[in-house]
């Protein structure tokens, strides 16, 4: 297990980080934040024609880097830090993780190429009204129809889902219960009978719709009636990318708030130099640095195949969904009223902390998730 | 040394070694040999009984000592800390007298600095040191010293002069605790334990030659001891393993570390036990109630996040690079995990929580987690003094304005001591 960054991960870190700050300041944030779609082709074509963002995970065989979830996390931490409005994890974690995880060679080599150059952004639709994040919720249905299949139903809370040109669908047989009957589908975004509503989304920067499927035609991914494995296999590898964006973002909140407490004055001096300031910060830095720790080990963890994974990760994600919030909360707060200004950014992160905490179920959920891996 | 290399140093170490180390000889003979052969300290200036070798290659010597058994110079107790303090602050007659004798266990220390009256506040002490004649004569009172009562030497921080600022009127002396104006009193503590003691000094003598650096000079070499001790904790804790291996050697080292240890019995439980967590959980049936579940998870999670922090610290420093600020938050999580896990611990024992001794959980190790860990989050630097350093030192935040080192010690408010 490593623990720390080699010096090529050190660069690239700063390349990208010098990437977003430059392209992605709050004020295109805000820009983006407002439109229906939520991103913009000229900025994502950029970030993949000059960095190959969204090659970083997928291997050289489709046309990727082939570089290990310790890279890909650290495009997220950065993209978490600068609140990047893109289709990024819905095309590069959700909907490649499911490809990777489930397709056949054959799928491999027709989807993945076009997700490596950025030319398809795609997202996986698992989630319903009902809120579940288990495999087990799921009520969409797929019928065989001659070579290819008829999915009913619906979806929500869709990452991306409004936009995406492909959707990758958990669905499950007629009459099937629980885990078992599950396969994913693919299905293009602008499918016959599919209908797509993009849901009003307290976090602007981060866009969910929900889908209505009648008799849309759907190609079955990897193998029938299998989904179930693949399906939490992804989800571990998302809460493990989701915790790694998450530090990024608890932690500009952290430096943020520090900058101004050393700015701001009251009573003649800095209110850093209060002593309710400083055990503030010595506590956000603390949480901050320890839920770094557990994203980067999760990801570690990943990278090399530890048996453990799944309880890692959902401690990661556990650990990140209490830290990002609660830092949130105290960044507002050493804001004073200029926090809770429209204005003021620290807004922006305090939305993504929330939407961040509950994607893919919040610290309550994981920990329990956790307790069933170590303690039965 | 630059033509020092890793295989070098490796071969070096292990031919004397080989050649030299023998578990029959006694502990202080075969310190003797070690201190004079350099590979005791290797770190050590080449005057003072080491070789000036780099910290990157300190672990080479660490391994080749671990590979053949060998056991290493005196490490345990402040001794360390007065030979570091010592090194970089003392006179060559200083070197002379008490190096060796520490670095062999001959001598044993102890640190006079906390007083009743000053805890966090250290430069805040009141005992003090008048020159008589030729003689310093010390009297005042201190706490907190471990190992008092069999300690030769003490190292001594007091006052000499009160009309100069806080920080400017102290000195630093190391004082013969064998005298009779010295008075040791054990300290009971909240747990039931004495580990450490209250010290009474009344028109206790020191020679000239023993006060340390100048006069005005203590707090500097203060903050040497301290910074040391901070850096030591976590090569006590390995050291304190001993080896289970027959010899004398062996024997003699393993009674030195019970004695040494004897003080610490506790401090397992005054880290919380979190070791024990899921296996009492499983034996209590917490781990079926889903609040308990929660609450215990959520101690794993922050125990699990502080570990992995510490590694990525310690890879940093093994790796030559800049720590980032993960090396500062050990002390600080480690009283938070010590609080959680004991309220879960007395949480988890039901009524049993309002037992002790052999008729509570575990023959009493329950009970005495409870009494132990409010010691974490003040022993060593209060949590609040902890944010302060991370704070200020780390997050470079401003002081607060300072209202006692800008005038005589005198005239600073100061508590009335009995």
């Amino acid at each position: 297990m490593k623990f720390s960054f080699s010096g090529e991960q050190e660069e690239f870190r700063s390349n990208l980080r010098r990437f977003l700050t430059d392209r992605a300041p709050t004020k295109e944030v805000r820009r983006l934040m407002e439109t229906d779609v939520g991103w913009e082709g000229a900025g994502w074509r950029a970030l993949n024609a000059e960095l190959g963002l969204t090659a970083v995970r997928i291997p050289e065989a489709y046309g990727g880097h082939g570089f290990g979830f310790g890279e890909h996390c650290i495009v997220l931490e950065e993209m978490g830090r600068s609140l990047l409005c893109a289709p990024y994890f819905a095309t590069t974690v959700l909907a490649a993780g499911a490809i990777l995880n489930a397709g056949t060679e054959g799928q491999k080599q027709a989807l993945l190429p076009g997700i490596a150059s950025g030319d398809t952004i795609a997202t996986l639709a698992s989630t319903e009204a009902s809120g579940s994040w288990e495999a087990a919720a799921t009520t969409l249905t797929a019928t065989p129809s001659g070579a290819s299949y008829r999915l009913n139903g619906h979806k929500s809370f869709v990452l991306d889902g409004h936009t995406a040109d492909l959707i990758v669908v958990l669905a499950r047989a007629p009459g099937t219960t629980g885990e078992a009957g599950l396969s994913f589908f693919t299905v293009a975004g602008h499918a016959a009978g599919l209908s797509r509503r993009a849901l009003k989304v307290m976090d602007p920067t981060r866009k969910l719709a929900r889908l209505e499927f009648q008799d849309v035609e759907a190609s079955l991914l990897g193998e029938a009636d299998a989904a179930a494995a693949p399906f939490n296999r992804t989800m571990t590898e998302a809460a493990v990318c989701l915790a790694n964006e998450m530090v990024g973002g608890a932690e500009r909140l952290r430096e943020d708030a520090l900058a101004y407490a050393m700015m701001r004055m009251q009573f003649g001096r800095p209110i850093a130099s209060f002593q309710s300031m400083k055990h503030k910060q010595a506590d956000m830095l603390l949480e901050v640095e320890l839920a770094k720790s557990a994203a980067y080990y999760a990801a570690a963890a990943l990278d090399d195949g530890d048996a453990d994974v799944a309880a890692t990760a959902s401690l990661a994600k556990a650990c990140a969904s209490d830290t990002y919030m609660q830092t949130a909360i105290h960044a507002i707060q050493i804001h004073g009223g200029i926090g809770f200004t429209w204005d003021n950014d620290t807004h922006l992160w305090f939305k993504r902390a929330k939407s961040s905490e509950v994607l893919f179920g919040d610290a309550s959920h994981h920990r329990e998730l956790m307790m069933r891996n170590w303690a039965a | 040394m630059s033509e020092n290399t890793e295989a070098s140093v490796r071969a070096e170490v292990r031919a004397w070694l080989e050649a030299n180390w023998n578990p029959e000889l006694g502990l202080v003979e075969w310190r003797n040999k070690l201190v004079d052969s350099g590979w005791g300290v290797p770190h050590w200036p080449k005057a003072w009984y080491g070789r000036e070798l780099s910290a990157g290659l300190i672990p080479v010597v660490d391994e080749e000592f671990q590979r053949i058994g060998a056991i290493g110079v005196a490490k345990a107790g402040i001794r360390t800390l007065a030979a570091a303090t010592i090194l970089a602050h003392g006179t060559d007659l200083q070197k002379e007298k008490f190096l060796r004798r520490s670095l062999t266990g001959e001598d044993t220390w102890c640190q006079l600095f906390s007083e009743p009256g000053s805890g966090s506040d250290v430069a805040g002490a009141v005992t003090r040191a008048e020159l008589r004649g030729n003689q310093w004569v010390v009297n005042g009172q201190k706490v907190w010293t471990t190992s008092a009562h069999h300690a030769h030497w003490g190292l001594l921080l007091a006052r000499t002069d009160w009309d100069k600022a806080k920080h400017k009127g102290l000195s630093y002396f190391i004082i013969d605790m064998h005298q009779p104006g010295v008075t040791v009193q054990p300290l009971r503590q909240m747990n039931g334990h004495a580990s450490f003691n209250q010290v009474f000094l009344t028109d206790a003598l020191v020679q000239p030659e023993f006060l340390v650096a100048d006069v005005g000079d203590g707090w500097a070499v203060t903050t040497t001891t301290l910074m040391h001790e901070r850096r030591g904790a976590d090569s006590l804790r390995s050291w304190a393993m001993g080896s289970d291996r027959p010899g004398r050697a062996y024997d003699e080292e393993r009674a030195e570390i019970a004695t040494t240890m004897e003080p610490y019995k506790w401090y397992p439980q005054r880290a919380g036990r979190v070791d024990l967590i899921l296996p009492r959980a499983r034996e209590t049936g917490a781990i079926d109630d889903p609040v308990m579940r929660q609450e215990i998870a959520k101690l794993l999670v922050m125990s699990k996040s502080a570990e992995w922090t510490a590694r990525r610290a310690r890879t940093a420093q093994e790796q030559g690079r800049p720590q980032g600020p993960e090396g500062s938050l050990g002390k600080l999580v480690s009283s938070y995990i010590a609080r959680a896990a004991a309220r879960l611990h007395t949480q988890m024992s039901g009524a049993n929580a309002m037992l002790t001794g052999e008729d509570s959980p575990m023959g009493g190790v329950i009970a005495e987690i409870f009494v132990s860990v409010p010691a974490t989050s003040i022993a060593g630097g209060t949590d609040e003094i902890q944010r302060n350093i991370i704070a200020e030192r780390v997050l470079k935040m401003p002081r607060e304005p300072s209202v006692d080192t800008i005038k005589p010690f005198r005239d600073v408010p100061r508590n009335v001591v009995a």
